[in-house]
């Protein structure tokens, strides 16, 4: 494993932090942490930019959906540090009717494309992104297909009925 | 629409011309569209346009049980999909807690090694012809061929492979297969240097590639890029060594890198990658020389499929087919991130299970999606040709890309 434990990881972060990163938990080595959309960019900043942690490397920007719960959409963000070769990933929960949170592309410009992808398949806007629109599906489609409510196949399609296989 | 991409220039005082490059341009290889605005042959901007091959895999793992997704992986980076395989198994492995047997992490080294070769070939001989240089691409095809048949003895396909299982691999390999791979490390690196010889000391290729795209380090770190053209830029961050998987701690191999991230640097890391993949090979010959022979895959019934003859034979066998087909073994409701180096960077694959048959939510870190994110604003202010080369040095597969 890396230099840096996650007990140390997670002692500098609370210090630093309080009770504003919450711990998830520690699945297969790799601490995960949640917050707030009003403090992400600082909690980001921090790990980027601390002379100790160097999170300088961006991995991944995701997002999941739970519907039926309150909290339905969550932006799961992926940092390696590759200096201490230790990974963290932080989690937000947003509300579904006020899916907004500040962009990671103040911080990295890789963050871009990732948000734009988020924002594609789940619709989370966010805010302050220099170019947010759609970038693998066209841009005139009105739904977010990552959404657990998206059906994988359209329900009115009749090209697979069955009387056309004689069944 | 607003956003769209300008195709037409209706100024007439606009002195730039507008290029649409692709969606379907012999050059680009795959289906990359870039609207450029030229100034001569030089680009003043450029905005890239993906998506034309998305086919919704995140969206498609929600519904199919772990084994079915290994060919969703295949169409990932087509031209190294064993790495893509592996890299999915062994998600699913450390998801399940499944320990595989040193022979069984050996032969998956073999294939993926195979697999690197292959992928930096492709990307290195067409480089060459996208510089004028047509020989090389068609001299060094023959190996990719002779790669794909080793793939065809241990699995039966060629391109899209869906190679092992969850745990090992679907059969052991043959003695054809250890032939072939025998034949391919005698004859390999000859043609290997002999295709070196063709570019690394060729004065066009040098005057084509030297300084062209280069990036630093820094730019290269902002813009999250991993693999062969981050090394390109100086920095040694490689998968297999950082957080080695499948054994690869066990095997002594370095890690090249480049020094200023131009499209000859990057050339030049494949290149020496290559070599380092032979060596790994060569190393893993020698492993598994220690190992039972008749190994060739974990010891877990609840995962992996049992033989067929068994299914019809053995009342176990039966039961086992029957739950694993049916999705009834219990797994963990957790989550798991694991990376693996693919031939564009770091492949990473990000599962939510929720304990049921398949994925709650799968999300795969591509490489070219997000190398490929700097290519229009790099593009700027180079020459046409120039951009050309820096895009087939950036191998972006449009598999990758689109997911």
């Amino acid at each position: 494993m890396g230099k840096i434990s996650n007990e140390d990881l997670l002692k500098k972060i609370s210090d630093k932090f309080h009770d504003q990163v919450t711990t998830v938990g520690e699945p297969f080595g790799l601490l995960t942490l949640e917050t707030g959309r009003e403090q992400i960019i600082d909690v980001l900043s921090y790990l980027k930019n601390d002379a100790a942690l160097q999170f300088i490397f961006l991995t991944d920007i995701t997002a999941i959906h739970y519907p039926g719960i309150e909290r339905q959409i969550g932006i799961i963000y992926h940092l390696h540090s590759p200096v201490n070769n230790v990974r963290i990933r932080l989690k937000v929960f947003l509300n579904d009717g006020d899916v907004h949170i500040p962009t990671a592309t103040v911080l990295w410009n890789g963050a871009n494309w990732m948000e734009r992808e988020t924002y594609d398949f789940f619709g989370v806007i966010f805010d302050g992104h220099p170019d947010l629109r759609r970038i693998l599906n066209v841009d005139d489609m009105v739904a977010f297909p990552m959404r657990k409510e998206f059906p994988l196949e359209d329900p009115n399609r009749v090209d697979k009925k069955d009387y056309f296989f004689g069944r | 629409m607003q956003n769209h991409p300008v195709y037409t220039d209706n100024d007439p005082q606009n002195e730039l011309s507008t290029l649409n490059l692709g969606p379907t341009h012999p050059a680009t290889h795959g289906v990359f569209q870039n609207v450029l605005q030229l100034d001569g042959e030089r680009i003043v901007s450029g905005v890239s346009t993906i998506g034309y091959i998305h086919r919704a895999f995140e969206k498609i793992a929600e519904h199919r049980p772990f084994y079915q997704i290994t060919p969703l992986t295949d169409r990932l980076n087509y031209c190294s999909s064993p790495i893509n395989n592996m890299g999915w198994h062994m998600t699913v492995e450390k998801l399940l807690g499944i320990e595989t047997p040193k022979r069984v992490d050996y032969l998956r080294v073999i294939i993926m090694e195979l697999a690197r070769i292959s992928d930096h070939l492709i990307c290195n001989s067409v480089l060459a012809v996208d510089t004028g240089a047509a020989t090389g691409f068609f001299y060094v095809m023959e190996y990719r061929e002779a790669i794909y048949e080793i793939y065809e003895e241990v699995c039966g396909s060629r391109l899209t492979t869906n190679i092992g299982r969850i745990g090992g691999f679907e059969r052991n390999f043959n003695q054809i297969a250890f032939r072939k791979l025998r034949k391919f490390l005698k004859e390999y690196p000859i043609v290997l240097k002999e295709f070196e010889n063709l570019t690394k000391r060729n004065r066009i290729f040098i005057d084509r590639t030297r300084d062209v795209a280069a990036v630093t380090a820094e730019d290269a770190l902002n813009y999250s890029w991993s693999g062969p053209i981050l090394r390109a830029t100086g920095v040694d961050y490689d998968v297999r060594a950082m957080e080695p998987y499948s054994s690869y701690e066990d095997f002594e191999f370095e890690v090249p890198v480049g020094s200023n991230g131009d499209v000859y640097n990057r050339y030049l890391v494949r290149n020496e990658e290559m070599w380092q993949s032979l060596r790994l090979i060569e190393q893993a010959l020698v492993k598994l020389e220690k190992e039972p022979s008749d190994i060739f895959h974990a010891d877990v019934p609840d995962f992996y499929l049992p033989p067929k003859e068994d299914v019809y034979n053995n009342m176990e066998a039966l039961i086992y087919h029957f739950k694993i087909v049916m999705g009834e073994i219990p797994t963990p409701n957790t989550e798991v991130y694991h990376a693996v180096e693919g031939g564009n960077g770091e492949l990473g694959f990000y599962l939510v299970n929720d304990g049921g048959r398949s994925p709650y939510r799968l999300h795969f870190r591509r490489p070219s999606f997000i190398n490929y994110q700097m290519y229009a604003d790099m593009s700027r202010g180079m020459l046409l040709s120039d951009a050309i080369i820096n895009m087939s040095s950036l191998n972006v597969i449009a598999g990758e890309l689109d997911a």
